[in-house]
């Protein structure tokens, strides 16, 4: 798995109440230096060295087993090599709590995806039980991987509550919620509402959008294909474990041959041994697919997030257009289009000049205030266009190293398991020449 | 220069035993133009119904090249079946295939006949050589119908099966030192159809022919008693051959069936990376590349599993049936020994009841008929020595024929065991051999695009350096 590193130290870790400016300051100053920039990575180790079970009352107050995760730190540093890391634990559900108060905190970036909750698209030897050892391993490594992205990301590893999150043992969900991330996060209505009703977003979004549904439709399907794959070649190897059996049996019976066929039985049972391997090393290539397929639904949420704040701006921006033109009908005292105002003019007479007044100085007072909205929801917006779209080259940047190196490790996956076949076959056809 | 043996080998007509054949036998390696035994050396030896044989590995491989010999002029005949042909009748749809012979063998009056055999005919000769030599190992004919799968006998592959089992059965009698001399062989190479039909109403009739199978169930019944020790020995190894060689062929079968499952999802594989090549740009070339070494190396895996169809899974089933055939064999040299066997048994008897002192019953019969009791008794003892002289000769040709079945099995044993151990190990290098190029082949696919791939990096690393 690829994690960025540079060569700079890392710069802040600030602190948890952060306002805005200051965040937005914090987010200026490392994105100067994002390219080879920051890196907690570059500071300290990171490690989820261990997993294990652990029985207690959940939220029902009902006995449950789960798993936790060791989380192991230690400062890179050559005086500290073979001092003992810091460590703590922590469970699969403590880190998805960490993940949604990155996502809604910096909604900008494209942040990593925690490995599968449960083991979905398997072959069918690994079991899909979340307790099987070898699922746990493979998440833990997914584990490590999520907080190898998130220290590596220039803008997330200077976030305070990661930082607590992989030293401080108690009091970090309390702190977690202090942050009121809750209550600022976009509700799933109103981000859908959002994409809906958008009439301009930039375009740039909209084709990232569709790229993400792309790519996760094909990645799907590549990784079920793949799986079904896997299970036929193990069906094939496993076969060829039969013959070692029967050669064995065959051998006894036999003079000449005996010896021949008593050697190539066993070839016969190595090949059919092979597989595991070949598979499991499969499985990590499949995974780095996986993560693929789940940083997709991360796209599509900083897509929904500029949708929506393109939305709002345009919102804004709508009823400042009403409001100038009210302004402009009390002014010159047309009624332009249908209103409830032009209805009661005329039933009820028109107004005096001083509530005309009234009513000019109020919407006057709208006016400025809406003209500020407008300017505001404006920065914003060119703001998270603007933070959004480094993070999202830097994504694409990042994907395809990934991606590349993904394919160039499965061909060397596919070599080895060539030349594997190639001695087992050359090995049992010298034995059969001895027959 | 010409063969000796002619038509006195093959006692096809009687059920005697050629009086000198092991004469005729001896007189075989002292010819020198015997093209169609100097591989085996066992004739070389002096002997042919040795069972040890010693052989060198050369001449066990060149035996099993029964189609292409390098050495021209050690094979005097050659044999193809070839041209499967269809024919509709009123009755029935049949199909033929072309029999075609050069030889310069002397018994044939040409060096080539062409001919068209059906199936049926192929049984006819089956039986006819089994008839004429019990204990002899006949090379089995491929079945009537395949059991499972298609039953349909005008399907494509399994006319093309039928056919390469059809042509190796030929070869191998004409291979065989004594079968490939009998005149049921010859006619059925030389003879055209309606000569073939005629000759088919030959020899013994339907009756003589149910007379031998009344006798050889009987036999089989009574069973054999005082069975030779090698004979019991073949016997407990052809049990066990023929479940390793069951074993194997529906091993070799469940591969087949795995690859080709394989081979189908491969297939569907290789075009996801193509389609995802769709939504990328700088990882477009590389998906692509993927998808076509995907493609690549379903070819390999489709050649691969026809290979495995075409050479390892034919010549397992032929030893299957093989396995079977063995079995006939002993159980019929089992029949001819308690043949002999009973027949000593009815000698005592009735050496027991001619030296007996007195037979009440007789003695009682023979004075109702009004016999002097002297007299009687004096008869029955010239009736029953008479019996007893006729049974000593059918004893002595019996214990002749025993004795020939023996020598015929014990010689064609160490002959079907080099085929055997020939024809499994040329199969099974083969398919090993295919695997490796194979898995060659694959790798070469890989690493080309690997190399591809390397190429780039260093494009790369340039464009990074660059502030």
């Amino acid at each position: 798995m690829m994690a960025d590193s540079g060569p700079k130290e890392v710069a802040v870790i600030g602190n948890t109440d952060l306002t805005s400016a200051e965040l937005d300051n914090n987010i200026k100053n490392t994105m100067v230096e994002i390219e080879k920039g920051t890196s907690l990575l570059r500071k300290m180790e990171i490690s989820v060295a261990e997993a294990e079970k652990r029985t207690g009352k959940n939220t029902v107050n009902m006995q449950e087993l789960y798993t936790v995760y060791l989380i192991e730190t230690r400062p890179v540093d050559a005086l500290t090599e073979g001092i003992t890391p810091d460590s703590l634990w922590r469970r699969y559900s403590e880190f998805e709590l960490l993940r949604n108060y990155l996502l809604v905190t910096y909604p900008f970036v494209v942040v990593a995806p925690l490995p599968e909750k449960r083991a979905e698209i398997v072959w069918h030897k690994l079991s899909a039980d979340n307790m099987d050892p070898e699922f746990v391993e493979r998440r833990r490594v997914g584990l490590e991987n999520f907080l190898h992205r998130v220290a590596s990301h220039p803008v997330l590893c200077n976030d305070n509550i990661f930082y607590i999150f992989l030293t401080e043992d108690k009091d970090w969900k309390e702190m977690v919620y202090e942050t009121g991330f809750q209550a600022k996060a976009d509700s799933r209505l109103k981000a859908v509402n959002a994409a809906f009703r958008v009439k301009n977003p930039d375009g740039r979004f909209t084709e990232l959008k569709h790229y993400s549904d792309d790519l996760q439709t094909v990645l799907s399907q590549l990784l079920r294909v793949r799986a079904r794959v896997a299970d036929r070649l193990y069906g094939v190897y496993k076969v060829h474990g039969n013959y070692g059996r029967v050669f064995s049996e065959w051998s006894a019976i036999e003079k000449e041959m005996g010896d021949g066929l008593q050697s190539a039985g066993h070839h016969m049972d190595a090949y059919a041994a092979s597989v595991d391997d070949i598979l499991e090393e499969e499985e990590h290539y499949a995974d780095q697919l996986k993560e693929y397929l789940f940083y997709t639904d991360a796209l599509r949420a900083v897509c929904r997030k500029h949708e929506l704040t393109q939305f709002e701006l345009e919102m804004v921006a709508l009823d400042l257009a009403c409001k100038k033109q009210q302004k402009e009908e009390l002014v010159t005292g047309t009624v332009r289009t249908f209103s409830l105002k032009g209805m009661t003019s005329k039933l009820f007479g028109q107004e005096t000049a001083e509530q005309r007044e009234a009513k000019l100085q109020v919407l006057e007072h709208q006016l400025k205030e809406g003209e500020e909205a407008v300017k505001e929801k404006n920065t914003e917006s060119d703001e998270f266009v603007k933070t959004a779209w480094v993070d999202i080259e830097r994504f694409k940047d990042q994907k395809d190293r990934d991606l590349k190196e993904a394919l160039i490790s499965y061909a060397v996956m596919q070599i080895s398991m060539c030349k594997k076949g190639i001695q087992v076959w050359t090995n049992a056809k010298e034995c059969f020449n001895k027959m | 220069m010409s063969r000796t043996i002619d038509a006195v080998v093959s006692p096809t007509q009687t059920n005697t035993i050629p009086a000198d054949i092991s004469g005729q036998m001896l007189d075989l390696d002292e010819d020198d133009d015997l093209e169609v035994f100097s591989k085996d050396s066992t004739l070389a030896d002096g002997n042919m119904f040795n069972a040890s044989m010693q052989t060198s590995p050369g001449s066990m491989v060149n035996q099993c090249k029964f189609e292409e010999d390098e050495e021209g002029d050690s094979k005097d005949i050659f044999i193809t079946v070839d041209n499967p042909e269809s024919h509709v009748t009123a009755i029935e749809t049949f199909i033929t295939y072309r029999v075609l012979t050069k030889t310069t063998r002397s018994e044939f009056d040409n060096s080539e006949y062409e001919v068209r055999r059906r199936y049926q005919d192929f049984l006819w000769l089956k039986g006819k050589l089994e008839e004429a030599h019990s204990t002899l190992i006949v090379h089995p004919l491929p079945e009537k119908f395949v059991v499972k799968g298609m039953v349909e006998r005008f399907n494509g592959d399994f006319i093309a099966t039928r056919r390469k089992a059809l042509h190796k059965f030929l070869n191998r009698i004409a291979d065989h030192p004594i079968l490939s001399c009998s005149e049921d062989f010859k006619v059925f190479l030389s003879a055209q159809a309606w000569e073939l039909t005629t000759y088919k109403k030959q020899g013994p009739g339907f009756l003589s022919r149910m007379g031998e199978t009344v006798r050889a169930v009987a036999n089989s019944v009574r069973g054999v008693k005082n069975r030779p020790e090698e004979f019991t020995a073949i016997q407990e190894y052809v049990e066990d051959f023929s479940n390793k060689i069951s074993c194997l062929d529906k091993v070799t079968q469940r591969i087949v069936k795995e690859q080709k499952e394989y081979l189908e999802e491969l297939k569907e594989y290789g075009p996801t990376y193509t389609l995802w090549s769709g939504s990328e740009e700088e990882l477009a070339e590389q998906l692509k590349g993927v998808a076509g070494c995907i493609e690549r190396c379903c070819k390999e895996t489709e050649e691969q599993v026809g290979h495995l169809s075409d050479t390892l899974v034919p010549v397992l089933h032929e030893y299957v049936l093989c396995a079977e055939t063995l079995k006939a064999v002993l159980r019929r040299r089992d029949n001819i020994q308690a043949e002999f066997e009973a027949k000593n048994e009815t000698l005592a008897t009735k050496k027991v009841d001619r030296d007996a002192e007195s037979s009440d019953l007789g003695f009682v019969w023979g004075s109702l008929l009004g016999k002097n009791p002297e007299e009687a008794r004096h008869q029955r003892q010239e009736r029953l020595d008479g019996e007893i002289e006729e049974l000593k000769e059918e004893i002595d040709k019996l214990e002749d024929r025993v004795e020939w079945a023996n020598n015929a099995l014990k010689g064609d044993w160490g002959r079907w065991q080099r085929s055997m151990r020939g024809d499994l190990k040329s199969a099974f290098f083969s398919t090993a051999e295919k695997n490796v190029d194979y898995y060659e082949k694959c790798l070469a696919v890989w690493e080309t695009f690997l190399l591809s791939q390397r190429t780039e990096p260093s494009e790369e690393t340039d464009r990074d350096n660059t502030p």
